[in-house]
């Protein structure tokens, strides 16, 4: 077994994993930064968006390319309507209380997890991926003739996790945009920055919280959306996105969108290189370690500014 | 002897009797009720009484539960002595969380809790060979005594569990009606003004946090040796939220509330056996309505009613 090709391996299942970990990781941190509420039922968000789309895709049948766009529309949308019934029903009778709304939202995460079991079942379902050509990673060795490219025997990706990467490198420029170049990201950056001084100057906070909590677990069920083909969706499936989520947003500095994305490409990385090299219980204990550390010593993250 | 005391000693002495008239099923239950009342009893120390709120409280009693446990399997201890042993480490591993989470405050404490305990889970996964990991393991009915005591015995391990429930139901009551518990109720109310009259409120969570680690290492231990089973799932996140539940039904900052809670979660969720096998839907609704409806719980309100003197 050769390092290189290897590596090369290990990278790139260690991108596609930060594409959907920086998708997941953005709902959160969006949430936390405009509301200042930390959703523990994210991950259930998440959860719920691969189960509509096996549902989506299993009910249109036919062609799996049909099926699998009409689940990247519907699952996200649906997800996000739950998620703003779930803010008008309960956080927003909460006042947004951080201990409260932390409580109330560890019970959502029991019922949407437990309701799902009872309704979809304990068993996973697989998504047919749209497409899934094999691609053979290429590397170069030295030998009498010179350089020459070869294929290492084995090693190979398919077009579907790169279309993964792209399509998380669409929706982040997306959310770039709505936050720093459109009139709704000018309110929600208002909101986050001080809520009673917007309010003051007319911006429906409400209405705000509401659609953010919606955005937030929208944009983690299309994180879901995009790796069910390759991971099936499992009524437990939202743990381990929760708790990488949660380690993203902290590394990269609480409510700081920038570094949410940097923390979600170096762990997810990392975290994909560790696994293939070492094993995957020690990436995840090393993180969780680093992440209550990062709180303890740095709490403004590790990209975050100091604040003043 | 104040109302307050007698209160309490009232209880016990209805457990007391309970033990010899209760049916067997009811038996059995309400002896692992009790061992649970006090790991949420621990719990409430630190939530109910100082406002600290940790996502992470099966760390303490893993910790209790696996000193006990790994002392008894790999260096073939008496049950007693690994008791106290797992209670010691469940003290000085609360000590080392404590120096460090405390650091923090809000939502940072709560997730750091959170993620000291997951670490504490991954661990025990990744010790497989040692520590079972996800299947644990039993320890055996024969070394399940003190003293010659069998506490596998349905009502010596009633008697048991009743003992350590009255220690520590008393040992709380104490805490709480000294000038102590005083300083961490003035801490939940305002630590800002706490600090200013002149006390050291961060000795005085450290000491809050041992305190409750230790009782929750206390509960493990004595699960493990009561129950003879010791695993991975009893670290896992939702046994952190567990006693979060109990206290928050029972009534947070009331001495008798997290007991209330655990019994009325026990018999919630047993009933709920026969409708469905989604056991945690019953604690994820309730968790919310009492987040929406109740804050106080059920012995706030008692208390704000009725029972004014309350501790």
């Amino acid at each position: 077994m050769e390092f290189g090709p290897h590596l090369i391996l290990a990278m790139l299942e260690g991108l596609v994993q930060a594409s959907v970990l920086t998708l997941t990781a953005l709902g959160l941190s969006l949430v936390f930064g405009v509301m200042r509420v930390v959703n523990v039922a994210h991950g259930e968000f998440f959860m719920l968006g691969a189960v509509f789309a096996y549902g989506v895709a299993s009910w249109l049948g036919g062609n799996p390319a049909v099926g699998f766009v009409a689940a990247l529309i519907i699952a996200p949308l649906l997800v996000g309507v739950l998620a703003v019934a779930c803010d008008w029903l309960i956080l927003r009778r909460l006042d947004y209380d951080p201990e409260r709304t932390i409580v109330a939202t560890i019970g959502m995460l029991y019922v949407i997890q437990q309701v799902t079991l009872m309704t979809y079942g304990p068993d996973a379902h697989p998504v047919t991926p749209p497409f899934n050509h094999r691609l053979a990673i290429p590397w170069v060795a030295f030998t009498d003739t010179g350089l020459e490219v070869y294929f290492p025997w084995g090693l190979s990706t398919t077009s579907y996790k790169l279309f993964v990467v792209f399509a998380a490198i669409v929706a982040g420029l997306g959310i770039w945009l709505l936050m720093a170049r459109s009139k709704l990201g000018l309110i929600l950056r208002a909101t986050q920055l001080d809520r009673e001084t917007a309010q003051a100057f007319g911006i429906p906070v409400e209405r705000v919280y509401a659609f953010v909590f919606g955005l937030g677990a929208a944009l983690a069920a299309l994180g879901a959306v995009l790796v069910v083909p390759i991971q099936q969706a499992h009524y437990l499936m939202g743990g381990d996105p929760l708790l990488l989520s949660f380690i993203v947003v902290i590394i990269g500095g609480l409510g700081s969108l920038r570094g949410t994305v940097v923390a979600a490409i170096l762990i997810g990385m990392s975290d994909g290189i560790i696994s293939v090299f070492f094993s995957p219980t020690l990436a995840k204990i090393l993180a969780t370690l680093l992440v209550a550390m990062v709180l303890v010593y740095r709490p403004q993250g590790l990209f975050g500014a100091k604040p003043a | 002897m104040s109302r307050a005391l007698s209160f309490h000693l009232g209880l016990i002495a209805v457990l007391l009797v309970l033990q010899f008239v209760l049916p067997a099923y009811h038996h059995g239950n309400l002896a692992r009720v009790m061992v649970l009342a006090v790991y949420a009893m621990g719990y409430n120390i630190m939530f109910g009484y100082t406002g600290l709120l940790s996502l992470g409280h099966a760390m303490f009693f893993t910790a209790g539960m696996y000193g006990m446990g790994m002392s008894v399997r790999l260096w073939e201890m008496p049950v007693g002595v690994a008791f106290v042993l797992g209670v010691v480490i469940a003290a000085v591993f609360s000590l080392i969380v404590g120096l460090l989470a405390l650091r923090t405050i809000g939502v940072a404490f709560m997730i750091v809790t959170l993620m000291f305990s997951q670490a504490v889970f991954l661990t025990i996964l990744y010790f497989n060979p040692v520590t079972r990991g996800d299947e644990g393991f039993v320890i055996p009915q024969p070394v399940r005594q003190i003293a010659g005591i069998d506490l596998s015995d349905a009502t010596n391990r009633y008697f048991a569990a009743l003992i350590l429930f009255s220690v520590c139901l008393l040992a709380v009551l104490a805490l709480v009606r000294s000038p102590t518990g005083r300083v961490l109720i003035a801490i939940r109310e305002n630590e800002e003004r706490a600090r200013m009259l002149g006390y050291d409120t961060w000795a005085h969570k450290l000491g809050a946090v041992v305190m409750s680690g230790t009782m929750a290492g206390a509960a493990g231990a004595a699960y493990g040796a009561l129950f003879g089973s010791v695993g991975a799932s009893f670290a896992e996140v939702p046994f952190s939220i567990l006693p979060l539940l109990y206290v928050l039904l029972g009534g947070p900052g009331t001495v008798i509330g997290p007991f209330v809670g655990t019994l009325f979660m026990f018999y919630l969720r047993d009933l709920s056996s026969t409708l469905t096998d989604a056991h945690m839907l019953v604690a994820g609704v309730v968790l919310i309505l009492l987040t929406l409806y109740a804050r106080r719980g059920i012995m706030g309100l008692i208390r704000e009613r009725w029972l004014k003197w309350l501790p």
